[in-house]
């Protein structure tokens, strides 16, 4: 399969996300993937005054497969420096697959305050939902049978790039 | 043999009895991981549903409310169920041996043993003895170990100094019969720190201390000199008088922890107890309370570093 | 009973005899070694082809466990464990419950072991009331009923006066006592060598000095009596350097170490093994290695079992509130052999060391091998391998920090006083 390169498809998510933006949003990254998606949208957005704010999320701590496989390594700090009371959130991830790390990702953010609403962005929906979760922003739409992963990695430089390939 | 009873096969923390043998991949992990929980701790809601529907029983064969609380407040932010036990009095006193409590607590369906108890090596025999989807925290065994306490301080000296490799790091006071000193030791030179100094007269320290890579000395004065943390270590009511010391106020002569003593430190030398203290004894309060203290932080961070021993073991089931 | 022993390897450490030949045995002696007298008709062969013929092994320190104890281990199992470690005599410590301070009690405990097939029993008398170290026993009495010598096991004994006058009192007689040298105050609430692991692990320690202190004080009050003591469970090198000092000045003590200590380490315990936890405890590896060339050199006249049968309520708790001691009458042979061999000893020199060097001390016809001798013999396969598990071990007491672990050695067949009392099977 010929992927296409994540840059256009930031380009094009950055554009559809752009208007809908106000300076009380904030910005929310969920670990790792979707703080790279979300810094790579913000350097394509057009200068606002003041900024959306920004936060990144690690879900670790309400993820639902702790009992069968334990913390995950290398658990990050979340860092919501602000306020979540009445914002309107836009949740970044890399790929949306079965919906259970968004699901996290909600939980953890109630337990910061009430948002006022909250939207999500992702570069890939792969398919394969498992909860009622759907994205308002999706670069690019897959459907890949279970067998296969894809993934959004960030070299030494900053770049980006997809792997895709079967389970290991 | 007590290196691999805390480690599932895979290499995970199964158990938390001793932080003697214990990999520096694991302390770092775990320092790491509370670190996280620091953060979740300055939130509105300070839980996390990690250890939702798991039971947690704090059994303490020894009375100590301050260190069980804060494991207590450290299951409950991980959503556990906690069920505190205070053993020492009741069933004991009737002949029932340390099996045969902990038998009938995993029959109440417990996850995780957090236990105390005043001899050496409990904390290991009750872990040798428990279902494997069980797990054991030493919260303090004898004079042994008291890992959580050790891993605290860790975390507490990274917090302020980044990280261990130039460190100079000075325990001060009873480290004979001292199992946080025990603790620190291990883990201090597990992590790379270069220098760590004893202080205290030969009546507190083992005969053999400088076998566990500390360097020893009795003057506080000359121990203290340029180090960078200095960590004192709390004297039991019962040893300030006897065939060990002669008074308390002979011991805050020499070795208590005074603002001029202080000065023999560096400059921005960080001061730790593990408490409760007994000023005027091992530490004036003018240091207790002092801009070098970071006693208060060091509680606050205790809680995190629990979260975090508790939610990497309870985890690694294999 | 007359029993043919053939085809033999049959060692007499006394008299360094180490020859293939047959025994014969008639009416509880050694009939004759080489060639049958005339006209003896066997009851029974034993083929021991391969096999080692040498004296019963004579244990100075075994437990029986009774009176008192029964809930342990009890004389019956007790005594075929010792039959089954090729023992046949064996010296059993006062500390039963309660202790052996009264000539009924020595009487009644002879009366029981006599009933039974098994060793033959020299009980060791309390050299004070109740161990309690206060006031003398009647040793004079206890010496008739069949006590052999006096001690305090492992109680301790504080007053030194008390120490004094025992000591001047069983010099009127003659009597030996056997001492485990060890200062109750510097030992007071200790469990573990005074070293590194102790240091580590925060076990409450024991040091040296509580050995040569105290070893030193009854040197001292030996030449004043003139009192013939014993020192029973050596630990320290310190230790074994005043004994070697103190034969070369021609002091005429002697001195015994546990099988355990000959092995094992204060390592040992770096786990927290409450197997590991005796009495004394398991010193430095220095230490050990001083009381392996002492016992090849002499200075250490004896090993013993100190054979402590403790059961697993007992046991299983942490090192230190463990009760300590272990089972070790049935190791006493191989874990002996396994010294020797370590030291490039023979095998006529390595078994003196638990037969007639130990019935030396004891004052008891034991341990040689000689025609018109007893007929106590241990007849066991040196190249045997087998493992110690609870299914094993005879005793009673599974208590041993060698569980699991493989021995070479094993006793096949144990005749005491002309009976074949043990046959592995």
């Amino acid at each position: 399969m010929n992927l296409p390169d994540p840059n256009a498809l930031i380009d094009a998510l950055a554009a559809q996300l752009a208007p809908t933006l106000s300076p009380d949003c904030a910005l929310i990254g969920i670990h790792t993937g979707g703080v790279w998606l979300r810094d790579a949208v913000v350097a394509r957005l057009p200068l606002m005054s003041p900024m959306p704010v920004l936060g990144e999320l690690d879900v670790s701590f309400y993820r639902d497969d702790y009992a069968q496989s334990g913390l995950h390594a290398e658990v990050q700090p979340s860092v919501i420096p602000f306020e979540i009371e009445g914002r309107h959130v836009v949740l970044f991830d890399d790929v949306l697959y079965t919906g259970r790390t968004v699901r996290a990702a909600l939980n953890l953010l109630f337990d910061y305050g009430r948002p006022a609403s909250i939207r999500l962005a992702v570069l890939v929906d792969r398919g394969g939902r498992e909860l009622p979760i759907g994205a308002d922003f999706v670069g690019l739409k897959l459907d890949l049978p279970a067998t296969e992963h894809i993934d959004l990695l960030r070299d030494a430089t900053g770049a980006l790039r997809f792997v895709h390939g079967p389970w290991e | 043999m007590a290196q691999n009873l805390q480690l599932t096969s895979d290499g995970r923390l199964r158990h938390l009895l001793t932080l003697d043998g214990l990999p520096k991949r694991i302390l770092t992990e775990i320092l790491d991981t509370a670190q996280s929980f620091v953060s979740v701790g300055e939130r509105d809601v300070k839980k996390v549903p990690l250890l939702r529907g798991k039971a947690v029983f704090n059994v303490f064969f020894e009375n100590s409310t301050r260190t069980r609380t804060t494991f207590e407040i450290a299951a409950k932010r991980l959503s556990a169920d906690v069920v505190n036990l205070n053993v020492n009095a009741s069933s004991q006193s009737k002949g029932e041996t340390l099996l045969d409590t902990v038998s009938n607590l995993s029959a109440m369906l417990a996850d995780m043993f957090v236990v105390r108890h005043s001899a050496a090596g409990a904390a290991h025999l009750i872990a040798r003895h428990v279902a494997p989807h069980i797990h054991v925290i030493n919260a303090g065994d004898g004079r042994s170990a008291h890992p959580t306490q050790g891993l605290l301080d860790m975390y507490t000296i990274r917090h302020y100094k980044g990280d261990f490799h130039n460190l100079r790091v000075a325990i001060v006071g009873d480290v004979l019969h001292s199992r946080v000193a025990r603790s620190q030791i291990h883990a201090l030179t597990t992590l790379g720190c270069p220098e760590v100094r004893v202080i205290a007269p030969r009546t507190l320290l083992p005969r053999d201390v400088s076998g566990m890579g500390v360097h020893v000395f009795h003057k506080l004065e000359e121990g203290l000199k340029d180090v960078d943390v200095v960590m004192m270590l709390r004297l039991q009511n019962e040893r300030m008088q006897g065939a060990r010391l002669p008074s308390a106020g002979e011991y805050y002569k020499h070795w208590g922890l005074t603002p001029e003593k202080l000065k023999h430190a560096r400059p921005d030398a960080i001061v730790m107890h593990p408490g409760p203290m007994n000023r005027g004894v091992e530490i004036d309060s003018e240091v207790a309370d002092g801009q070098q203290s970071v006693i208060l932080p060091q509680v606050t961070f205790g809680i995190a570093v629990r979260m975090a021993v508790m939610s990497l073991v309870a985890g690694a089931n294999s | 009973m007359k029993i043919a022993i053939r085809n033999g390897r049959v060692i007499d450490p006394l008299s360094g005899l180490d020859a293939v030949m047959d025994c014969f045995i008639a009416a509880g002696r050694i009939v004759a070694l080489g060639a049958a007298p005339a006209e003896f008709h066997a009851g029974m062969e034993i083929d021991a082809m391969g096999l080692v013929v040498c004296p019963g092994l004579v244990d100075m320190s075994l437990r029986l466990r009774e009176p008192g104890l029964e809930y342990v281990a009890g004389l019956e199992s007790e005594m075929q464990a010792a039959a089954a470690g090729g023992i046949t005599s064996l010296a059993c410590p006062p500390d039963t419950d309660p202790p052996l301070d009264e000539p009924g009690l020595i009487e009644m405990l002879k009366f029981r072991a006599r009933s039974m097939p098994g060793p033959r029993v020299y009980p060791i008398g309390a050299l004070t009331h109740q161990l309690k170290g206060e006031r003398l026993t009647e040793m004079g009495e206890l010496h008739e009923a069949g006590c052999i010598a006096f001690s305090q096991a492992d109680a301790p004994l504080i007053d030194t006066a008390v120490l004094f006058h025992t000591m001047e009192y069983a010099a009127s007689f003659d009597f030996p006592i056997w001492l485990r040298p060890e200062d109750p105050f510097l030992a007071r609430g200790g469990v573990a060598h005074d070293g590194l692991v102790a240091a580590r692990l925060g076990l409450p320690p024991i040091p040296v000095p509580a050995e040569t202190v105290a070893l030193q004080t009854i040197l001292l009050l030996m030449r004043q009596t003139g009192a013939r003591v014993h020192i029973a469970r050596l630990s320290s090198r310190a230790g074994v350097d005043m004994v070697r000092e103190a034969k070369a000045d021609g002091l005429p003590v002697t001195c015994d170490v546990a099988i355990h200590h000959v092995h094992l380490s204060e390592m040992d315990t770096a786990d927290f093994n409450p197997h590991c936890h005796l009495v004394p405890p398991l010193r430095s590896v220095r230490d050990r290695d001083a009381i392996r060339q002492a016992l090849a050199d002499g200075t250490i006249d004896a090993i013993c079992s100190d054979h402590a049968p403790v059961d697993e309520d007992a046991k299983e708790r942490p090192f230190q509130e463990a009760e300590p001691g272990a089972t070790a009458a049935e190791l006493l042979l191989p874990l002996t052999l396994q010294w020797g061999r370590e030291m490039g000893l023979s095998l006529a020199q390595t078994l003196a060391r638990i037969t007639h060097q130990p019935a030396q001390i004891m004052g008891v016809d034991a341990g040689v091998l000689r025609v018109d001798g007893p007929a106590d013999l241990c007849l066991f396969d040196p190249a045997a391998v087998w493992q110690v598990t609870p299914e094993t071990l005879l005793s009673l007491g599974k208590n041993s920090p060698y569980l699991g672990h493989e021995m070479v050695g094993r006793v096949r067949y144990t005749v005491i006083d002309g009976h074949l009392d043990y046959r592995q099977i």
